[in-house]
């Protein structure tokens, strides 16, 4: 078990949020790839805590907040999806651009 | 500079009178300054705020004039029982030097016999016609600015009476006759109202020209233009006054002509009934007109002890007003106009005692005069209210109408005419007693002619107005107690005001008219009787009867239809009375047509051809500098720019809004692609 690979399977994750983010149409799925990104860097996060044992690094607490506050954001975004679904009767992100110029 | 000259209670001339010594007097003489400031006040938050008030204003004018009455009464009584004398300068700045003599602009006032006596006068008249003026004008136009300009009236004339100097009586002077201006021009509507206030005003405008230099005279003369300073040097006989004393008396003499409208300029003071009654009364009977009898008074050193060649002149044209023009009263219709007479002819009366040496008597006649002849205006005024015209033709039979008002005038009518023991009959006897004593014995004789007719228009008046049939429209009834109230508190000083001055009386601890109001710095040395002379006392009251009986025999009730007045259509005199002895139409075609002629023309030609072309040259140049500026460096220069600036924001704000298209993945691509450059950036960097 090496470094290395756990900051692979970061980069990877990384790379499949930020496709999910950029190329999905579903507002959920965008959503859930944001989270994906998060989970991305918890894994890079939580690895070098595990294999730097300096007095320094914390990345398990960064890890918590992380989760905290992205289960918190989950929260009002889907909030935010649902009220617009309501009144739009659909979630299709392309047809939200209110705030065009 | 602006330095507080007070000068100390002076010893006291008036020796010879009975007292040794003038008191500065208490806190009212030293706060006399608030009668003069009071009324500007209250002319200034009238025009402000009057319009809103509930009264239109008229509750700050009276209130203004009933402090001053006040102030007024109690320096009256204190006069009366002490004597007063204080003057206060305050310098205000350096005029220059004229004549070697280092001349100052100073105002201030004076608190003495004369100036108590004037005080009292107009808070007292005024007041009583300000109150009757808030029925008068009830409902009419411009209540407020009306009682603005009243309220500009009493603050001018107490100034005017108030002024220890020329320049400031000046300042009053001028000041009254703006407000005679507006007020006779209050219904300017009508076409000749604003004439009869332009007549007036121009008519003084050339009287005043003679104030002005015959000020200046004097005032380099005596290097001072105070009435203190000009009174100590006409006592002491100073060489640099006796030089300009003719002189100098004979054009402050003009001015007082035009104001105290003296034959020949006393063509405006009929014309001036245009105003509505309560000026009339105020201002054209009691107070402003007899400004040029205090003039005189004032400066009455000057005349007694220097001037002396001047006042046989004086006298003369004081006698021709008050004999001639009292003729004009006869043939008058217009009610206000028969009283306009009466009064230019007893302000004849007044300038010929102050003028022959009668300080006293001419000042009485003045204190008097006020109160009956404010009484006859405001009962006329209390008639044409009721019968809307201001005609006695309109008139007639309204004794049983208007009790209040019949009494009041008749009483007024009888003090005026010089009945006794009325107050007209003591004031009018010690001018005829000074006239007589100074020499003057012929025109004593004029004087009690002068009475006669007095009598003689006045009786006609009553009978016209209160007797008889009414022959005017509608039915007249008496005027609301606002008005009936002051008639009724004049009537009483127009009886008893006479008591105030028989010779040789005094009432306890309040002493005779001759003496208080003769409390100054220099002593007076006019001539008044120390004893009734009865004999003068009998002719002049033989003439009052002959003249009323003569008039009633007249115009009595059976009489007094359109075949009496024919009576007196006496071929040639009837016709030159009519036509005011011709002198409107001397002035009009003899002065005013020849200067709106030729000199209107030429000055219409410098006008035209003159001032236009300079006009029109300068505004040419002003145009095509404009055009110039206009065209070549504002649009095409500076717009230039502008548009510049603009349009370019305008182009980059277009093709930078196409990036902000509102699509969520747009952006967080492009925030992607930025963050990966950025690691690219760093990675070759490091």
């Amino acid at each position: 078990m090496i470094l290395t690979q756990f900051l692979v399977l970061g980069a990877i994750l990384f790379s499949i949020g930020i496709y999910g983010l950029l190329s999905r149409r579903n507002a959920v799925t965008v959503l859930l790839a944001v989270e994906l990104m998060l989970a991305a860097v918890n894994i890079n996060l939580v690895a070098f805590e595990a294999f730097w044992t300096t007095a320094a690094a914390h990345g398990h607490i960064f890890a918590i907040f992380v989760i905290t506050i992205a289960a918190a954001e989950v929260g009002i975004g889907l909030a935010i999806i649902l009220l617009v679904f309501r009144n739009r009767a659909s979630s299709n992100i392309d047809e939200l651009d209110l705030m065009r110029w | 500079m602006l330095s507080l000259l007070a000068s100390a209670p002076l010893t006291l001339a008036a020796e010879s009178e009975g007292y040794a010594e003038l008191s500065p007097g208490g806190f009212f003489a030293a706060t006399a300054w608030i009668m003069l400031v009071l009324p500007f006040v209250a002319f200034l938050a009238i025009v402000l705020v009057g319009k809103r008030m509930k009264g239109q204003g008229s509750e700050l004018a009276v209130g203004a004039m009933g402090v001053n009455l006040v102030w007024a009464s109690v320096l009256f009584v204190q006069n009366m029982v002490e004597g007063i004398y204080r003057e206060v300068n305050l310098g205000i700045g350096e005029i220059g030097t004229l004549a070697g003599h280092r001349l100052s602009f100073e105002l201030g006032f004076v608190v003495d016999g004369l100036s108590i006596m004037m005080y009292w006068v107009v808070a007292f008249v005024g007041f009583l016609v300000f109150v009757y003026a808030v029925g008068y004008m009830q409902g009419d136009v411009r209540v407020p600015w009306f009682f603005a300009s009243l309220s500009l009236f009493a603050g001018s004339m107490l100034v005017l009476v108030g002024a220890p100097n020329l320049i400031q009586l000046i300042i009053g002077w001028e000041g009254v006759g703006l407000a005679s201006y507006l007020l006779i021009g209050h219904y300017w509507e009508h076409k000749e109202n604003s004439d009869a206030a332009v007549k007036a005003f121009l008519t003084n405008k050339v009287a005043d020209v003679g104030l002005v230099i015959g000020t200046i005279l004097v005032g380099t003369a005596l290097g001072s233009f105070r009435f203190s300073d000009l009174s100590e040097a006409a006592a002491a006989h100073s060489d640099t006054l006796g030089a300009v004393a003719v002189a100098g008396g004979l054009l402050l003499f003009f001015g007082a002509m035009g104001k105290s409208a003296q034959f020949p300029l006393h063509v405006w003071l009929p014309d001036a009934m245009a105003g509505p009654t309560p000026v009339s009364a105020l201002m054209h009977a009691a107070t402003m007109v007899t400004a040029g009898i205090y003039l005189m008074a004032r400066t009455f050193p000057l005349y007694h002890e220097m001037a002396t060649e001047a006042r046989p002149w004086m006298v003369t044209i004081a006698v021709i007003t008050l004999f001639v023009l009292g003729f004009l009263a006869l043939v008058a219709d217009d009610l206000k106009r028969v009283l306009a007479y009466s009064t230019v002819s007893q302000l004849g009366y007044m300038m010929a005692a102050v003028a022959a040496g009668g300080y006293t008597a001419g000042l009485f006649h003045l204190f008097t005069h006020a109160f009956f002849k404010a009484l006859l205006f405001l009962g006329a005024g209390s008639v044409i209210h009721a019968v809307h015209s201001n005609n006695m033709s309109d008139m007639g039979g309204l004794r049983r109408d208007m009790p209040v008002t019949f009494w009041t005038f008749v009483i007024g009518s009888v003090s005026l005419a010089g009945a006794i023991p009325l107050a007209g009959f003591w004031s009018k006897d010690e001018i005829l007693a000074t006239l007589g004593h100074e020499g003057y014995t012929g025109f004593m004789w004029v004087a009690i002619a002068g009475a006669f007719v007095t009598a003689f228009y006045m009786t006609r008046a009553v009978a016209l107005t209160f007797f008889g049939t009414y022959k005017g429209h509608g039915h007249p009834h008496e005027s609301p107690r606002v008005m009936t109230g002051p008639l009724v508190a004049l009537a009483v000083p127009s009886v008893i005001a006479g008591l105030l001055n028989i010779p040789g009386v005094s009432w306890g601890p309040i002493r005779n008219f001759t003496d208080w109001v003769g409390a100054r710095v220099v002593p007076m040395g006019d001539y008044h009787p120390s004893a009734i002379e009865w004999d003068l006392a009998a002719y002049g009251l033989a003439a009052a009867v002959a003249g009323i009986v003569l008039g009633w025999l007249i115009f009595s009730p059976e009489a007094a239809t359109q075949r009496a007045r024919d009576r007196l259509e006496v071929p040639v005199l009837y016709p030159l009375l009519r036509r005011k002895y011709y002198l409107d139409d001397l002035y009009m075609h003899g002065v005013v047509n020849p200067i709106k002629g030729p000199i209107a023309r030429g000055v219409d030609w410098v006008n035209g051809y003159v001032i236009d072309a300079v006009i029109n040259g300068a505004g040419f140049v002003t145009a095509w500098v404009g055009n110039l500026v206009y065209g070549r460096l504002d649009q095409q220069g500076i717009d230039l720019v502008l548009n510049a600036a603009a349009g370019g924001t305008r182009g980059a704000g277009k093709r930078l809004g196409l990036v902000q298209t509102g699509k969520v993945q747009q952006y967080a691509g492009a925030f992607v692609v930025g963050a990966l450059l950025l690691v690219v950036v760093f990675v070759i960097v490091t």
